[in-house]
């Protein structure tokens, strides 16, 4: 069985991808014992439904607060921050966000990027712009470490390397980085440690995401359990954060809930080892942090989410990963057989405004609707109502107005459409339906036995000798 | 027009007509689950770090010089980087002198890029004070300052800080309102609830990622 890395990463080919991923027994193993473990001690975390609920549900009015004055709050945001001596970029698509980050990377004659774990940054591909540029990128959180030895992309958004288990991260290490081998998690640490820690002061610049970007204060808030995010953007002298336009919150206590809910939904911790506030870079007094600390603000598609009410709910994400540890679809396929930088569940519903619907239109298909991604999502994304709504734009016309999407009508079909129009007039044409049922019932000898994909796995459906109307006005006749 | 006016144009065109929506924070959603008795706040604290391997004692301003001695030779430590220019370093450079004790004091005195080399690999522990703590989450609230830089409780294999028992709070919300945040935050602010710790590799939980591997909380009770 060849490894996911050797399948092309594109949402195109999910159907192919998923296939392969089912495959693959190590594989479904290790989703499936670390999925399980992730949904306990999520549940272990909110003993009390009641305040679960109502947890949800304040978290889901921040989040709706902020967006409903996000451009306001990140002219705010970006005020503050200015006065505390960061400086903010702004970027429209992923390529201008890169030449931000290489620009400032330039004007340090930058070789060395040391990277705190940052989705944004893979959405980027940074490191593949920068490396292109002569400017090497090393990953710092442990699981980003190995995905990265591996040339893989993370599996999941917050335990990238999730795929693995102890024994592959073991002969990985012992390939790659010349040590013996063992499959004692505790060595394979301190491994990574030793590995990491000079890279920290040699590295010309820290990378790292952001959490939660408060407006009120200017203060950019990210939560991790390893160290390497407080390392990232202390030791080198420039810190660049990357995060996407909806990350804002409006004042500082905004983000005691959603912290709250995000360490609890996501790894089942009341609280993270570090929550690190970032409020400007180091003071003419102080001995250590960057000297300069950079805000890149990225839009790449979220502005498309932003304008319709409905699908606007996609940015109320605090990227926890509860809804791809809960589904089914996940669990069985893994987060490389999507394609995308954001798997599961929150990947099929925000995936599509970056790519657009032509390459990502198998996605929001990829779902039974169980719903158990929106039941447990802290900020109460309705993701299968979503799901639904991204179905129904990817078959539109593609020329119908309003566009609400790019790649519009993707799986537009003509013949679909047609099919759909006679089923409305046959539902619709009392005269017409009775024609249609006493044929389909008169005529129930005539089905064939094989119905394309319907009889691929089950037999063939025989209509009744008579239909229900005809039943039911006989009974009443009778009575 | 740049990035940023395209941006803000099509957010703010998507907004009009809308209203937004009110600040209705919920206080007692954030304090009331979160509320501890005066004798059991301290106890929810310890209970809580001790959860993720945080380590802590129950000492008085008076005592807790010498048990940062005991912790520091249990460990066969020597050295410790303590800041000379704060109270409790001068309190334990005092009491290390009394003691004649082996025990080498280095302070943060230079810019990082002075010494990096050493503070990461010839720097064994290090001893802080702290803002405060918070029972809920067994969290330490820490501000560096130039005194006590940034890297100080981070680089250390062994973090030792200080808490004072009156600085204990319930939750972050009584916390931050207490401190008056909101009225200037610190180049860096920090919660630290535990070792720096992992569990990318197969969900199996490791101490000492890449910060501390081990944190000592000495709680000063009549502090």
């Amino acid at each position: 069985m060849s490894t996911l890395a050797d399948t092309p990463a594109q949402p195109i080919a999910f159907t192919r991808n998923a296939r392969e991923a089912l495959a693959d027994a190590q594989l479904r193993r290790n989703f499936r014992g670390a999925m399980d473990s992730l949904m306990d001690k999520r549940r272990n975390q909110f003993p009390d439904g009641d305040e679960l609920e109502r947890l949800r549900a304040f978290g889901n009015r921040v989040r709706a607060r902020a967006l409903s004055k996000l451009p306001d709050l990140l002219e705010r945001l970006e005020a503050n921050l200015a006065r505390n001596g960061v400086q903010v970029h702004w970027a429209e698509t992923v390529e201008e966000a890169n030449a931000i980050v290489h620009g400032i990377a330039e004007r340090h004659a930058a070789k060395k990027v040391i990277k705190g774990k940052s989705m944004v940054s893979e959405e980027m591909e940074m490191n593949h712009y920068l490396g292109a540029r002569g400017v090497d990128c090393l990953e710092s959180d442990m699981g980003e470490f190995i995905v990265q030895l591996r040339e893989e992309k993370p599996s999941h958004i917050i335990m990238p390397a999730i795929h693995l288990n102890a024994g592959q991260v073991a002969r990985l290490f012992h390939d790659k980085l010349d040590v013996d081998y063992t499959e004692d998690v505790d060595r394979l640490i301190q491994i990574g440690r030793e590995t990491l820690r000079r890279n920290f002061f040699e590295a010309d610049i820290g990378v790292s995401g952001v959490n939660f970007a408060i407006a009120e204060t200017g203060t950019l808030l990210l939560v991790e359990n390893e160290g390497n995010g407080r390392m990232s953007t202390t030791v080198p002298p420039v810190h660049i954060a990357v995060t996407g336009i909806e990350k804002v919150v409006e004042n500082l206590r905004d983000v005691i809930p959603l912290l709250s809910l995000l360490t609890r939904s996501a790894t089942g911790q009341p609280i993270t080892t570090y929550v690190n506030m970032i409020s400007g870079p180091r003071k003419a007094d102080e001995l250590d942090g960057p000297q300069e600390v950079h805000l890149v603000l990225l839009d790449n598609g979220r502005s498309q989410a932003f304008a319709d009410g409905e699908l606007r709910q996609t940015l109320n994400c605090i990227r926890c990963g509860a809804c791809m540890n809960h589904c089914p679809v996940y669990t069985r396929i893994g987060g490389h057989a999507y394609g995308t930088v954001y798997p599961g569940p929150i990947g099929k519903i925000v995936t599509p405004h970056m790519l657009g619907l032509e390459t990502t239109r198998d996605l929001p298909t990829a779902s039974s609707m169980c719903g158990a991604c929106g039941e447990v999502c802290p900020v109460k994304i309705p993701i299968p109502s979503l799901l639904r709504r991204l179905r129904e734009e990817a078959v539109r016309a593609p020329a119908a107005e309003p566009q609400h999407m790019r790649g519009q009508g993707a799986k537009h079909s003509k013949k679909e459409t047609l099919v759909w129009k006679a089923w409305r007039t046959l539902n619709t044409s009392p005269g017409l339906y009775r024609v249609a049922m006493y044929a389909g019932t008169r005529l129930r000898g005539l089905m064939p036995a094989d119905i394309g994909p319907w009889t691929r796995y089950r037999s063939a459906p025989k209509p009744a000798a008579r239909s229900l109307h005809e039943l039911a006005r006989e009974h009443l006749g009778a009575q | 027009m740049n990035a940023k006016e395209r941006i803000l144009g099509k957010l703010r065109a998507s907004l009009a007509g809308t209203t937004a929506v009110a600040d209705d924070y919920d206080i007692g959603l954030v304090t009331d689950p979160w509320r501890y008795a005066a004798d059991e706040r301290i106890a929810r604290l310890r209970r809580m770090l001790e959860a993720v391997h945080g380590e802590t004692l129950l000492t008085t301003a008076a005592e807790w010089p010498q048990r940062v001695l005991e912790a520091l030779a249990a460990r066969g430590i020597d050295e410790l980087l303590v800041s000379p220019a704060t109270a409790h370093g001068r309190r334990l450079a005092e009491h290390v002198r009394e003691q004649g004790a082996a025990l080498r004091l280095k302070g943060y005195e230079r810019a990082v890029e002075a010494w990096k080399d050493e503070l990461f690999f010839h720097t064994p522990a290090s001893l802080t004070g702290t803002l405060g703590g918070i029972a809920a989450t067994g969290s330490l609230v820490l501000w560096p300052s130039p005194q006590e830089p940034r890297l100080m409780s981070l680089v250390p294999p062994l973090h030792i800080a200080l808490l004072n028992a009156s600085e204990v709070r319930d939750n972050l919300f009584e916390l931050m309102h207490a401190q008056r945040w909101t009225d200037g935050l610190p180049t860096n602010a920090l919660l630290v609830s535990g070792p720096s710790k992992t569990a990318d590799i197969q969900q199996t939980l490791a101490y000492g990622a890449h910060g501390p591997k081990e944190l000592l909380v000495l709680v000063i009770e009549d502090a």
